[in-house]
């Protein structure tokens, strides 16, 4: 497909450098945990988990997100997807704990919206640097019981979503989704894998993107060489054992970066 | 089992340069999971080079556009990718080389050489970087000399990559057989474009770039038919191919093998799909092997 046009019709201040970007499209098909290639015309195109049916939300890290971000409502931008693999939804009853950490609650919104709405239970543990960074409470404060950590103790527990992840029993839940800074997710991995839950837990990766559609191979993670556009971005802890999370990422080059 | 410039293939399906190519670890999965008789790397320069800016690929009714811009961790950097590929894939693995003087070629060749790759590949005709590939591929006297050098410093067979974006494919293959090439590979993408018209801009970040998948298959088809009656060494036939049926018809008009690219898009076990498709043909057929199918479409007359 050839980008699509869409024009902004709102934008909201998340926290000072995550914007909601609301456009004029609905992805019907969208499902929790899926990515569109955003491209922001004569820049670049970035992947960016989709917030909402008709919604991205985005931290400035960088040329096309701050470009973006110069971006007014009226104004548009190019959008292909949605693509991926997503959150495995639960079922009626289930008991399901989200791990979000910064930005990574965008994708993971829509996934207590629509776990919320099939009768699961959802907790949610909530990370940032700051009360001011805390992105989605709200929202994941409607569907369940939310526990906040910021690193530096303006609201919730003073440390990192391990510090609560840890005095959590994670036996009680059917399922566990995670998205966040990698360090924060490699270190969640470890929690996981030592109360042998992996199996029920999902991760969403994030690489940098060249063709976005499972074709170039720029996003294969080792060592299972498994693609995150398309493989992706939605692994469960198992696929993920033995990989490069928390280890190295890859630049545009395909050289391996420390992370 | 057969041979194909002295490499042994249990398939004649090989993963194309530029696709799934950038990691070992993915070269390793095309083989293993997907079935490909042999693989081939991401294109390997002198320098590391980020590629375009994205959008660097779209699928279009037709087929794909694309322009990567050769991005590439240099051959240093690749070493360890080609080290794993060649230890866990278990088929033979081709490093994919591009560069923009004949020094270059040989320099990159010569820095892989510790990888053990199982032949080299010489691009010389991706459409889209501009002082590499076609630009050097479209020029047959720099064909000629590239092979040349590039087969002076390896102990392996060079395979020569074409662009079908001259006016006769067959004078650039001809200048790589008398450079020396064991085989030549036909073709790389067609140069295209998309034009986003709600805002005007060219949709590749590269403003344009190369066309691969469905569309291309009849000129590839034609170039590898054409290249069969001119040249004695053996063409792999690459462009469009997505099914049994169409390795097979680029078999009859005289490719010795197929290479698949964008068809992974659809499913990574597409050679394994093709293979068994190609098999069962020669077995209804009554074909011996899948040499019978070579060139076959050239004797009908």
């Amino acid at each position: 497909m050839l980008p699509l046009n869409a024009t902004i019709v709102r934008i909201t201040e998340e926290s000072p450098s995550v914007r909601t970007f609301f456009f004029d499209l609905e992805f019907e098909t969208m499902e929790p945990g899926q990515f569109v290639m955003v491209w922001v015309r004569s820049v670049d195109e970035v992947p960016m988990g989709l917030s909402r049916k008709n919604s991205i939300t985005v931290q400035k890290v960088g040329e096309a997100t701050s470009k973006l971000f110069e971006l007014k409502e009226g104004d548009s931008f190019g959008l292909r997807g949605p693509f991926g693999r997503v959150f495995s939804l639960p079922s009626k009853g289930e008991k399901i704990l989200i791990i979000a950490g910064g930005v990574g609650s965008a994708p993971l919104a829509p996934y207590a919206d629509a776990a919320c709405a099939v009768g699961s239970k959802v907790d949610t543990i909530l990370g940032a640097r700051s009360a001011d960074d805390l992105i989605f409470e709200e929202r994941f404060a409607a569907a369940g019981e939310v526990y906040v950590s910021t690193d530096d103790g303006s609201k919730g527990t003073k440390g990192f979503v391990t510090d609560i992840l840890s005095r959590l029993d994670v036996l009680l839940y059917d399922r566990i989704a995670v998205c966040g800074p990698e360090i924060m997710m490699a270190s969640v991995f470890r929690l996981l894998e030592d109360r042998k839950v992996l199996e029920k837990a999902e991760f969403s990766l994030h690489r940098y993107f060249k063709c976005g559609i499972g074709v170039c191979g720029a996003c294969c993670i080792d060592r299972s060489g498994l693609r995150v556009c398309k493989d992706g971005p939605v692994f469960s802890g198992v696929q993920l054992l033995d990989s490069e999370l928390g280890r190295y990422t890859r630049d545009a080059s395909g050289r391996r970066v420390k992370i | 089992m057969y041979t194909l410039t002295g490499l042994e293939l249990k398939n004649p399906t090989i993963l194309a340069a530029g696709i799934l190519g950038t990691t070992g670890a993915s070269l390793c999965r095309a083989a293993r999971e997907g079935g490909a008789g042999a693989v081939v790397t991401k294109s390997i320069g002198p320098m590391p080079k980020t590629g375009h800016p994205n959008p660097s690929m779209v699928r279009l009714d037709c087929g794909f556009l694309n322009a990567m811009g050769l991005p590439n961790p240099s051959y240093p950097g690749f070493l360890q990718e080609l080290e794993i590929a060649k230890k866990d894939s278990g088929v033979p693995v081709i490093a994919s080389i591009f560069g923009g003087t004949v020094a270059e070629f040989t320099e990159v060749a010569e820095g892989l050489l510790p990888g053990k790759p199982d032949v080299f590949e010489l691009n010389v005709s991706c459409p889209h970087a501009e002082g590499y590939g076609a630009a050097v591929g479209t020029n047959p006297c720099l064909v000629e000399a590239i092979t040349a050098a590039v087969k002076d410093v390896v102990n392996v067979p060079v395979w020569v990559k074409l662009t079908p974006n001259v006016s006769d494919i067959t004078c650039v293959g001809t200048a790589a057989e008398s450079g020396g090439a064991d085989a030549v590979v036909a073709i790389n993408t067609l140069k295209g474009m998309a034009i986003d018209i709600e805002s005007g801009y060219p949709v590749l970040g590269n403003r344009s770039g190369g066309l691969s998948g469905k569309a291309v298959k009849p000129v590839a088809v034609k170039c590898v038919y054409d290249l069969y009656t001119a040249l004695e060494i053996p063409i792999i036939g690459v462009g469009g191919v997505s099914s049994w049926q169409d390795a097979v018809e680029m078999m009859m008009a005289g490719a010795s093998a197929v290479q698949i690219g964008s068809a992974v898009y659809d499913r990574i076990d597409i050679f394994s799909e093709i293979s068994i498709g190609i098999e069962a043909f020669l077995q209804r057929k009554g074909y011996s092997n899948v040499k019978r199918l070579i060139g076959l479409s050239h004797e009908m007359v």
